[in-house]
């Protein structure tokens, strides 16, 4: 049989399951990013305030961002067991290079008019932060979690050699298949297309979010 | 209403950017800073709204001493504009134009107010208002830049050279327009320069520094007549001579009181049997109230003779005026490097009450250049 005919018979026969793989792919993706953020962006932030600290913030992240995929896993393994968690852990440290990277380079690349006009009308060191050093980098930060969310799509797909799940599932079922092409591909494909989406998706957003406005929407 | 009282900057380096500054400044004074780079003007202005600290000395506003004030509340006292305009991008020009007030806490309908009220100002429209800065040109930015600084409604403004980033056409328009500004709103300003023109055309009183310490601090006529030293005269520059004029000041006290105008609705054949009359090969046209309207030349009449009959047909609206009021100085260099032949002078409602031709600016140089030459023959002898 066509391995096109195969695909096709396996997700009309499979449909649900691969759906559900999917939204369990992408939660965990999505948490691991959403977890980082929280922490990142507001160090990214400290760190731009305190350019020495950077360094050291810095070298510590590169650090965690060199350590290979699987052996993360293996090592989280140790200490969190099986399971979902380990997964979204590892992505949470995988996440925090590309947004505190981001978050910084957005802050400390306001020009410095701004920052002048800002503190010569008399903002409050948070007024500045909310009212224009955040707007003015956000989309700088958008593009951190882009890259953050695109890599933690891939990373997720070996999470299924800890148990947690996912598409990788459907791929490790495939290669260990004799003759299981299409089922590879009925893993590899949701998880490319859904990079794919978030990469455009939240391209879409950081444009949307870019600080230089030239109409005023209606309504 | 300032004093600024033995103020000094020492930078961790050693080096003294400022140095036992003193100076007091009145209520709706223009000052001007004006000196080379690193002459510290910018940092003896940042230091009034305490963007930087000073080291030593005291600043008073209004008797208080602003050093023991919370800097947060001092700055949205002040108004302050800088070079590079700063508009925020993400936020619209009502939104740019009322953060302080807005860091005030006013009420909405307050700042919807004001805001028409500022625009009206400057003459531009309130469509403007719900614009994003980007969609302006560089001259209408930093008049919204200005009316920022002015939206609380302020005593003092603070301006770091903010005109320099401007085109000459529109830096002259909206100095212009500035100086109007400051004279109906009666704010004391500090603005800082490095342009003597600019200097000289916008302030009441020139202080002029060097290596942190001021050189000399005068009205413009004063600092051009008697400079204080090679330096400040340098600084002037030789070819201002032009400006110093003793004892005509005024346009209107050199300018012809009897210019040849026609009214709008005369026919062309009116307006060439003046123009022969008179032996002119222009006239100034003005309507029934002595408005002035534009002007009408006799090429133009030779060209479009067929095709019209009355003057308001024929002629040209895009004309150059001054104000009886201005000093010649400001105009001199403008008629003579622009090239006409002649000036309508009008008041300040545009009725036409003079002209001045090339012929009196020459005549006004010549006397000025051959006058002085002849007072040094009489110095040798």
């Amino acid at each position: 049989m066509d391995v096109l005919q195969q695909l096709g018979m396996y997700y009309s026969q499979n449909g649900l399951y691969v759906l559900t793989e999917f939204y369990q792919h992408f939660l965990m993706s999505a948490y691991g990013v959403f977890f980082a953020a929280i922490v990142a962006i507001p160090l990214g932030i400290v760190i731009a305030k305190h350019r020495k600290l950077s360094q050291v913030v810095f070298s510590i992240t590169n650090v965690i961002q060199t350590i290979p995929a699987l052996a993360m896993l293996a090592l989280l393994l140790l200490v969190m067991g099986l399971g979902a968690n380990t997964v979204i852990v590892a992505l949470f440290l995988y996440s925090i290079l590309p947004i505190l990277r981001n978050t910084y380079v957005g802050i400390t690349g306001i020009e410095h008019a701004y920052l002048e006009a800002g503190k010569s009308m008399g903002m409050t060191k948070f007024q500045m932060l909310w009212m224009v050093e955040l707007p003015l980098s956000l989309s700088v930060i958008m593009a951190g979690l882009r890259t953050a969310l695109v890599i933690a799509i891939g990373v997720t797909a070996i999470g299924t050699f800890v148990g947690a799940g996912g598409l990788g599932d459907i791929i490790v079922r495939g290669t260990n298949a004799s003759n299981g092409t299409a089922v590879i591909l009925a893993g590899a494909i949701p998880t490319a297309l859904m990079a794919v989406l978030a990469d455009l998706l939240l391209g879409r957003l950081e444009k949307w979010l870019s600080p230089i406005k030239t109409k005023k929407k209606t309504g | 209403m300032l004093k600024l009282e033995n103020i000094s900057k020492v930078y961790k380096g050693k080096k003294k950017a400022v140095n036992n500054i003193s100076l007091e400044i009145k209520k709706g004074e223009f000052i001007c800073f004006i000196g080379p780079s690193g002459c510290g003007k910018t940092t003896t202005m940042k230091m009034i709204n305490r963007l930087i600290e000073p080291s030593e000395g005291a600043i008073y506003i209004n008797g208080e001493n602003i050093l023991e004030k919370d800097p947060v509340d001092l700055r949205r006292q002040i108004g302050y504009v800088i070079q590079q305009i700063g508009l925020f991008p993400h936020m619209t020009i009502y939104e740019n134009m009322m953060l302080v007030p807005k860091l005030l806490k006013w009420s909405e309908n307050e700042k919807r107010e004001r805001a028409e009220e500022l625009l009206k100002l400057v003459d531009m429209d309130p469509e403007f208002l719900d614009r994003y800065p980007n969609e302006l040109s560089g001259g209408q930015q930093q008049r919204i830049g200005v009316l920022r600084a002015l939206a609380s409604n302020p005593p003092l403004i603070l301006m770091d050279e903010p005109f320099g980033a401007l085109d000459p056409i529109t830096r002259d328009a909206l100095q212009e327009e500035f100086k109007n500004l400051q004279r109906t709103l009666d704010k004391t300003i500090v603005f800082v320069t490095h342009d003597m023109d600019e200097a000289i055309k916008l302030a009441d009183r020139i202080v002029i520094l060097k290596g942190g310490e001021i050189v000399q601090v005068g009205t413009p006529d004063e600092i051009l007549r008697n400079p204080v030293n090679a330096f400040v005269e340098e600084f002037i520059g030789k070819d201002r001579m032009l400006q110093t004029l003793p004892d005509v000041e005024l346009v209107q006290q050199i300018m012809n009181t009897m210019p040849i105008s026609i009214t709008l609705e005369k026919t062309l054949s009116q307006a060439i049997a003046l123009m022969r009359e008179k032996r002119v090969d222009s006239l100034l046209v003005v309507d029934g109230q002595n408005l002035l309207k534009g002007f009408v030349d006799v090429e133009t009449i030779n060209e479009k003779r067929k095709v019209a009959t009355s003057i308001s047909d024929v002629m040209n609206t895009s004309i150059f005026s001054v104000q009886q009021t201005s000093l010649i100085r400001d105009v001199v260099q403008k008629i003579l490097k622009q090239g006409y032949k002649n000036v309508p002078v009008v008041d300040h409602k545009k009725h036409l009450v003079g002209i001045v031709t090339r012929s009196t600016l020459v005549d006004i140089v010549y006397d000025n250049i051959w006058g002085e030459e002849e007072l040094e023959v009489l110095e040798k002898e």
